[in-house]
């Protein structure tokens, strides 16, 4: 444990500081630790280890450029991330994508969803002892940053969406291909659930543990699979659909018991479920363009019909974002959210009806979630908290800003 | 054993590297054998500060496999030889960063992994750290944002070869 600082309040209790460097803090939190024994009093998330100013930086940036710092924010799912954002500042300009635009958005999130869930599982195997299904977990994990690749050239931040559509048009041999992985993923997702659903070490180390009722991680402000592993019926895809989610069919999967177990479960069927949701979306993908007409992209476009030319649209966009005032953004104020792998990702813009944004804020799921940790690890003993950390699927990234 | 003169036959094998002909005696320096041994079992410690650790992750597991240039992670500062500064550093994760590297054991390298810890990259604000090389002293430079795993292997190699040029660095009385 790279830095252990042990201090002794009396004979029975001491005070123990877990991270920075941790290998199992998933990225840069610190906890005060109190113990009695080695039963958790209390304990302290320290945050901010991570804090690049994303919030700040955004207000000098232009509308489109800001969507750059957005990949920076859950780097694990940067595609919902840039989505989020993309779809807040459409409802403030009032642009609606094209039908196609909108359903290669929500491939791409929902394939955004299996790699986040995949990482997930891998690290919190890990941390718990389970070193197969890390490896496993990356082998597929690898083939979805591939075709992310094939779909825009990048991995990680990849920067896809734009406001009004996506970047390029994803080819039909491509989604061929991602349609014939689904298939696979489906059977490897029983796969993993061979190592570890009925695995005696997993199940005494899941159930029961960060055990949380229905009412207190409302109250809590948990959202996603932590929120649905206590059965509460929350989803954003669901109350307040976005993109193509009216036009499929999905389960929204909910636990019972509200442990680490449960929530486990919860994202082992959701990873099917974006599995099946890819594969309707392929199979009734519309033709057509894919950016609108309205669209401020300063991107040299792709289709052929599109060329920047003085007096363009597209160039008039590009001029006017860089001045201070112009008249393709209203003045006002928007949140609106999404529902990302880790939760409800929302942004809240206030415009001034200038080209860059006059206030940014995310509301972020890893921040609240690590909220929670102090509650849900009451009574636990210390290697509880490893597996509360890595049931939450917090990532710093998006935490500190 | 030549016959003519008694002298045992040397085959140079490579430049600076002998082998004793019927024996398996090689003769080579001591700075060889100990940068030989060191290049390739660098031990990197597991610590990821942002998006690029998402990568040396990726670099480490199943598909692109660190393992077989003899690179394994380990967990703990006192048995490793590198140190990638794998993110962003903030002003307040620099000081641990540093303490970090201070309970490695020499001789100890950084890697210094996209172009936040090159350079601060893209977050030129109030809290960030203006590239890693402020405060440690970096070996080898991998830029992107983040890089590629394949590029997180190439900068590897790159610092493995500058090992192999190491002269002296094998004891307290050099």
């Amino acid at each position: 444990m790279g830095q252990l600082e042990i201090e002794k309040i009396s004979d029975t209790t001491f005070v123990l500081q877990m991270g920075p460097h941790h290998p199992a803090t998933h990225g840069v939190l610190k906890l005060w630790c109190e113990f009695e024994g080695e039963r958790v009093i209390n304990i302290k998330p320290d945050v901010g280890y991570l804090h690049r100013g994303v919030e700040k930086l955004s207000e000098s940036k232009t509308y489109p450029g800001a969507m750059t710092l957005t990949d920076r924010l859950d780097y694990i799912s940067s595609m919902t991330n840039n989505i989020g954002y993309c779809l807040t500042v459409e409802r403030l300009m009032g642009i609606e994508p094209p039908r196609r635009a909108k359903f290669i958005r929500t491939i791409v999130s929902e394939m955004t969803r299996l790699s986040s869930h995949l990482l997930w599982l891998a690290t919190h195997a890990l941390d718990i002892g389970a070193m197969t299904v890390f490896l496993y977990a990356f082998r597929e994990r690898e083939q979805i940053l591939q075709f992310f690749e094939k779909i825009c050239g990048a991995r990680l931040t990849v920067s896809y969406p734009r406001i009004g559509g996506v970047r390029v048009d994803i080819e039909k041999n491509v989604l061929d291909e991602i349609d014939k992985f689904m298939d696979e993923m489906l059977r490897r997702v029983d796969e993993y659930e061979t190592l570890l659903t009925e695995n005696r070490i997993w199940l005494s180390r899941t159930k029961g543990v960060g055990q949380i009722t229905a009412e207190e991680a409302v109250s809590l402000g948990l959202t996603g699979p932590a929120l649905r592993g206590s059965g509460v019926y929350y989803d954003i895809r669901k109350l307040m659909p976005y993109d193509a989610y009216p036009e499929v069919e999905f389960e929204v999967p909910l636990g019972e018991n509200g442990d680490t177990y449960d929530r486990y479960l919860c994202r082992i069927r959701e990873m099917r479920q974006s599995a099946l949701i890819v594969k309707q979306c392929i199979e009734k993908m519309p033709e057509g363009e894919v950016l609108s007409e309205k669209s401020p992209d300063i991107d040299i476009p792709h289709q052929g019909k599109r060329k920047i030319e003085a007096g363009d649209s597209l160039w008039s966009g590009f001029i006017a974002f860089s001045q201070e005032k112009h008249d393709l953004m209203p003045k006002g104020e928007i949140y609106s959210a999404i529902e990302a792998p880790k939760g409800e990702l929302g942004f809240y813009i206030v415009s001034d009806g200038s080209g860059r944004p006059y206030r940014m804020r995310v509301r972020a799921p890893s921040f609240i979630h690590i909220s929670a940790i102090p509650k849900l690890c009451e009574g636990h003993l210390l290697a509880d908290v490893i597996a509360i950390i890595g049931t939450l699927d917090i990532v710093m990234g998006e935490a500190d800003r | 054993m030549h016959p003519s003169t008694n002298q045992p036959e040397l085959i140079e094998v490579e430049e600076g590297t002998k082998i004793i002909k019927g024996s398996n005696v090689i003769i080579t320096t001591l700075d060889k054998v100990v940068n030989w041994g060191r290049s390739n079992s660098l031990w990197p410690l597991t610590f990821g500060l942002a998006c690029c650790a998402i990568e040396m992750m990726a670099a480490g597991a199943s598909h692109l496999d660190l393992d077989r240039f003899g690179i394994l992670f380990r967990a703990s500062p006192r048995q490793a030889d590198v140190i990638i500064i794998a993110g962003t550093v903030t002003y307040k994760m620099a000081p641990i960063v540093k303490m970090v590297y201070d309970q490695m054991p020499e001789p100890k390298y950084v890697v210094a992994m996209g172009s936040c810890a090159c350079t601060g990259g893209i977050f030129n604000t109030y809290s960030t750290v203006q590239g890693a090389d402020q405060f440690l002293p970096v070996d080898v430079y991998v830029p992107g944002c983040p890089p590629r795993p394949e590029a997180l292997m190439y900068g590897l190699i790159k610092l493995q070869e500058k090992i192999m040029k190491e002269q002296g660095r094998w004891g307290s009385w050099k």
